[in-house]
């Protein structure tokens, strides 16, 4: 899930608190993994092992799962990230007319998303979990200051 | 006075918070006794935000409104003046007067988080009859009723769930697929989000029939809202006994628990889907077995999409026959369609099977907002064909769809106005197959990349005869090759492609590119 603005940078006690917060849960790797990335912008390596360790699994195992997921990453994000939806309804509602305006910005990152379910709605973006629908030229201009502020 | 703005992530995403937050401070301000309600949508997309105020007559509407415009339809109101935005009485508008909604029958009307308003709707009266007539009978009447797995796949959901009922096991389980990862479609996330005691009560009625007491539903990230909404119902659900170790009061117990996916498209296979809850990378597995013999965590599990599990309390509380008397051959009842892409009224139509594409997209969506000549649909979401408007009388149907080299899929229609280019479409479909590939089997891991490499050369017009051969073979060994839908059915809007929009691939494009 989308995680705050800015995240916190990374501490091993708070992964292991977040572990711990899902001690004796089936299958509990992806709601742990999806917790450390919205709590920390990113899984960064060393979080790995004290997953590893507290669910009996090799890190091999984590570092599969984490490499799997597109939401997951593995490097911290600092700028705020905007996701934009690339699918077929947005690019038959002209998302390629307004990509450029947020591809050119680096004060953002910018993430190509497949599906926000806003179909009859779009062009769509996403930013935290704020959803923005009718992107034309302006409004993707003034997502970008928001966001970028 | 009751006013109801939509807390839809569709009407979010244009401004319905804005707009609430406007009403909530103005009537304040005024002295009005002001009730907002956060509905779910109308599904009505081209009108949203779409305030509604209860008055003598119904629910009357003002269309498309910003937060500055709320004070002149207070204005409105309270002098009973003529507005703008005014749209009349919401039921009577055309779009929702021609649809026949059993699912969607309070979305947007009732209130999505009071289990009152659910009850005063309609609303538990499936899961009691469950209760009164046992498991058996339960999966007797979805058997009877006809209803087919709304995911995709069309499989009956009755035999699905005698098989599951019939398997012996410590532990059973009922998974709810929530990860509505097609384009083009939103009726899930409108569900969870509009109606979800209606999402709840279903699984509930899943778990009885097939003796499981415990289910998951599997959110897709995308979709924060709908997590929340479900998350929240399904806590008032438990103080209600609607779930929990008392089903209203009798013997059976049922609990749910969402999971949250992260951003895997290929999740949204079930056996896929099985693995990520699991915690594990989401790769498909190989059928058999089937789910309902080994699925979740080694147990029986039947795993149904939201739509399926959301038709179920009708089914019950109506009886098979109410549901199977719509429909036509072996499509039964009704399908929440979403008309989406470049559609002047786009959103949820939902109607019995056998109306015809042609008067989805044109007489009901109006053709398509750009104003120019529609020149293509897709139906099914990125794995679904593409339709040239010659072939709008195809009605909607499992099998008339089947035999068009199509399929419905989770039913959403996207539309494209004659600017679209179709080849770069094909080649769109084999990228997507590539980027969400889980890896699993070849033809799928391997096939899409080359596939797209191919598709490259065509657009660049090298070889294109020999090209396009080269890719009718590769589709051949992608369709039955691959081990799930995301490889097996990629061929299906690539071939379409070609086959009815032939002209985008064969152009000169070495000319067009040197110009």
């Amino acid at each position: 899930m989308a995680g705050p603005a800015v995240a916190q940078p990374w501490t091993a006690a708070e992964t292991e608190a977040i572990v711990a917060r899902h001690a004796g849960r089936d299958g509990a790797l992806l709601p742990i993994l999806n917790d450390i990335q919205a709590a920390f912008g990113h899984v960064p390596d060393a979080a790995v092992p004290i997953v590893a360790e507290a669910l009996n699994l090799s890190r091999a195992d984590v570092h599969g799962v984490l490499t799997f997921y597109h939401d997951l990453k593995r490097a911290p994000e600092t700028r705020p990230v905007v996701k934009l939806c690339r699918a077929e309804a947005c690019q038959a509602r002209g998302v390629d007319r307004i990509a450029p305006i947020l591809e050119g910005d680096e004060r953002i990152a910018l993430e190509t998303v497949y599906c926000l379910g806003l179909c009859a709605s779009g062009p769509s973006a996403m930013v935290g979990a704020r959803v923005v629908g009718r992107l034309d030229e302006d409004a993707a201009r003034r997502l970008v200051e928001e966001a970028a502020a | 006075m009751r006013f109801f703005v939509p807390g839809d992530a569709a009407a979010r995403a244009v401004g319905a918070d804005e707009v609430a937050a406007a009403l909530a401070r103005l009537a304040a301000a005024r002295g009005i006794d002001a009730e907002i309600v956060r509905n779910g949508s109308r599904g009505m997309f081209e009108l949203e935000p779409l305030l509604e105020v209860e008055m003598g007559e119904g629910r009357i509407g003002f269309a498309r409104l910003a937060a500055a415009d709320v004070a002149g339809v207070l204005d409105a109101i309270e002098s009973g003046a003529a507005h703008p935005s005014a749209t009349g009485p919401v039921d009577a508008l055309p779009f929702l007067k021609r649809q026949t909604r059993l699912t969607f029958a309070r979305c947007g009307i009732t209130d999505p988080q009071s289990i009152h308003d659910y009850r005063a709707h309609g609303g538990l009266k499936g899961l009691e009859r469950a209760i009164a007539i046992g498991p058996a009978p339960t999966v007797e009447e979805v058997l009877q009723s006809g209803l087919r797995g709304r995911g995709g796949a069309g499989f009956p959901a009755g035999i699905k769930w005698r098989t599951a009922a019939e398997a012996v096991a410590p532990q059973k389980y009922i998974v709810c697929n929530a990860d509505e990862g097609d384009s083009g479609t939103f009726a899930d996330r409108m569900v969870m989000e509009g109606d979800p005691f209606m999402l709840i009560e279903g699984m509930a009625i899943a778990g009885l029939a097939v003796g499981a007491t415990y289910g998951y539903v599997y959110i897709r990230s995308e979709y924060p809202h709908a997590i929340l909404a479900m998350r929240r119902a399904i806590e008032t659900a438990r103080a209600n006994r609607l779930l929990g170790p008392s089903l209203l009061g009798s013997d059976h117990s049922f609990d749910i628990e969402v999971r949250v996916g992260a951003g895997a498209y290929v999740c949204g296979e079930e056996t896929s889907l099985l693995e990520s809850i699991e915690g594990k990378r989401g790769e498909v597995r190989a059928k058999p077995p089937l789910p309902a013999h080994v699925g979740l965590f080694g147990q029986p599990t039947i795993i149904n999409n939201v739509l399926t599990l959301s038709a179920v309390p009708y089914v019950l509380a109506e009886g098979a026959k109410a549901y199977a008397d719509f429909g036509m051959g072996r499509s039964r009842g009704t399908m929440p369609i979403q008309l989406a892409g470049n559609i002047r009224n786009g959103g949820l139509f939902e109607t019995a099977f056998g109306i015809t594409l042609g008067e989805l997209v044109m007489d009901i969506g109006g053709g398509t907002l750009s104003g120019r000549p529609v020149r293509a649909v897709q139906v099914g979401g990125p794995l679904g064909a593409y339709f040239p408007p010659e072939m709008f009388d195809l009605p909607f149907d499992y099998e008339a769809f089947a035999a068009a080299d199509g399929l419905i899929g989770h039913a959403g229609i996207v539309v494209f106005d004659d600017s679209v280019d179709m080849a770069r479409m094909a080649r769109f479909a084999m990228e997507f197959c590539a980027v969400e590939s889980c890896g699993k089997c070849t033809p799928c891991r391997i096939g899409s990349t080359r596939g797209t490499e191919v598709i490259d050369r065509i657009l660049a017009g090298e070889d294109v005869a020999a090209n396009l051969a080269l890719i009718e073979d590769l589709c051949e060994t992608m369709k039955f090759g691959s081990l799930c839908a995301l490889g097996g059915f990629t061929p299906y809007p690539v071939l379409s492609a070609i086959r009815h929009f032939p002209e985008d691939f064969t152009r000169n494009r070495e000319v067009e590119a040197a110009i």
